[in-house]
């Protein structure tokens, strides 16, 4: 097989991983949110729930979680649903980095100091307008830096769909590189990680420094 | 009478803070409060704000009761949209300012009075403004609080405060935080205050500026007003022997 149709067979999978990629992240960011902000409920069964889900996504292995999305729905309830394969890996993706996301918000929404809160309560702001106008600005320039690990390892973790048979470029560097007895697949899957978490860094980078303007 | 508080009590943990305050503030009144720390000062401060809540007593804003001791002997507060209402009375400036860091100066005096009390962008920037050279520091609008000096910051919390429109201004340790050499500039902003007849509680350790600035001086210690009067007389001829002491810490 030649080269240029290595690289175009493999194109194609690049653009799978970037709907895996793309599809998490668009609903992990704000599910996160949700998760943090119910993970402070005031009502303790929600915390509970909350904390519960958390602990499970963060202390089972991604690979495994995808396996019972996949194949749960079949063996525990006996449902036959078709084309599953797509949706349960973006189920298993989002929310297990909606777990991550959470403890990240979390740290930041804590880290803000009281201060804040009680002026803008003193100021009579409403708790919405507190948390959208005062807190969350705040929130989002102090977590970046841990926002771009995750996103950096979501990149990597997208090739995980490989257990489900998800034609993304990892399954087919693996297929092509066992079918053609070549190591290539395996070096342009290498470029290919590489320089799209060179792009997620320099965008990250970029949204970093547009916040530098305050301390 | 701005405000009124009657017989408030006040418990942390079943620590009582406050036990069966009173005190009226009039129009254009400065108060300040002193006190050792742990006196309760702070706390008093803090359910005038309607930042805590009290366990019992009054809280009255210009002759409307905000919060009132029911017949089981329990604090109840008008409802919270009510509350709004009595919260836009009263402003507070902090001992850490408590600045907004992600807004410009300009914008942290204009962005409550537009998305609270609706005033539109051209009155908040004027109203801001002024406030803002009024403070001496009209250059500063389009600073960001990291760029000022502790002295600068506290002003700007000042004017945010000023912003909208209190009828009473409560100061809370306004320079406890700043460098010695910065206290002159934020006292002489609240004295300028006094003259213009805004109404004001400080709560302060810095006697000289109390006995100065003050119409009359609270004195507090273990949750109870000990002794209130004239600055001149509760400074010169103290009555109370606790006051005597308190006093005599700070004159050496």
């Amino acid at each position: 097989m030649a080269f240029s149709t290595m690289l175009s067979t493999m194109s194609q999978g690049m653009v799978k991983t970037f709907l895996i990629f793309a599809l998490t992240l668009i609903g992990s960011l704000p599910l996160g949110m949700v998760v943090a902000l119910l993970r402070k409920s005031r009502f303790a069964p929600v915390r509970g729930f909350i904390k519960g889900f958390i602990s499970i996504m963060r202390g089972t292995p991604l690979m495994l979680q995808l396996m019972v999305w996949y194949f749960g729905p079949y063996y525990l309830f006996g449902l036959n649903i078709g084309n599953w394969r797509f949706p349960a890996i973006i189920v298993g993706f989002v929310l297990n980095y909606a777990a991550y996301f959470a403890e990240i918000y979390r740290g930041g929404i804590e880290s803000i100091p009281a201060g804040q809160y009680e002026a803008a309560e003193v100021l009579g702001y409403t708790k919405t307008q507190t948390f959208m106008r005062i807190i969350l600005p705040q929130v989002i320039k102090i977590i970046m830096p841990s926002v771009t690990n995750e996103v950096i390892t979501l990149v990597k973790d997208t090739s995980l769909a490989f257990t489900l048979a998800y034609q993304e470029v990892f399954s087919l560097a693996k297929q092509i590189s066992a079918s053609q007895t070549s190591f290539m697949p395996f070096l342009i899957a290498g470029v290919f990680y590489f320089v799209a978490n060179y792009v997620v860094e320099i965008v990250m980078a970029r949204i970093e420094k547009s916040m530098d303007y305050y301390k | 009478m701005i405000l009124e508080m009657k017989n408030i009590s006040k418990s942390f943990e079943g620590l009582e803070v406050l036990k069966d305050i009173s005190f009226g503030v009039d129009s254009g009144e400065v108060v300040s409060i002193i006190g050792p720390s742990g006196s309760g000062k702070s706390t008093l401060l803090r359910c005038s704000t309607f930042l805590e809540t009290i366990d019992g007593g009054e809280i009255i804003y210009m002759g409307e009761k905000a919060a009132h001791t029911d017949e089981n002997g329990n604090a109840v507060y008008v409802s919270p949209h009510e509350l709004k209402h009595f919260r836009s009375y009263c402003g507070l400036v902090f001992q850490q300012f408590n600045l907004f860091p992600h807004y410009s100066i300009l914008k942290n005096l204009t962005d409550a009075p537009m998305r609270v009390r609706g005033v539109s962008r051209d009155e908040a920037e004027a109203t801001a403004m002024d406030l803002l050279k009024q403070m001496g520091i009209g250059d500063k609008a389009n600073a960001y609080p990291y760029q000022l000096s502790g002295g600068q910051q506290q002003r700007v919390a000042i004017a945010r405060a000023l912003a909208m429109k209190p009828e009473i201004l409560f100061f809370d340790e306004p320079t406890s935080a700043l460098d010695p050499e910065l206290t002159g500039e934020v006292l002489k902003v609240i004295r300028q205050l006094a003259e213009e007849k805004m109404t004001m509680v400080v709560v302060t350790h810095e006697m000289p500026f109390a006995k100065a600035v003050s119409n009359r001086v609270i004195f507090m210690d273990g949750g109870v007003i000990v002794e209130q009067g004239d600055p001149c007389d509760v400074f010169d001829d103290p009555k109370e022997e606790r006051t005597k002491q308190f006093l005599r810490v700070f004159e050496r």
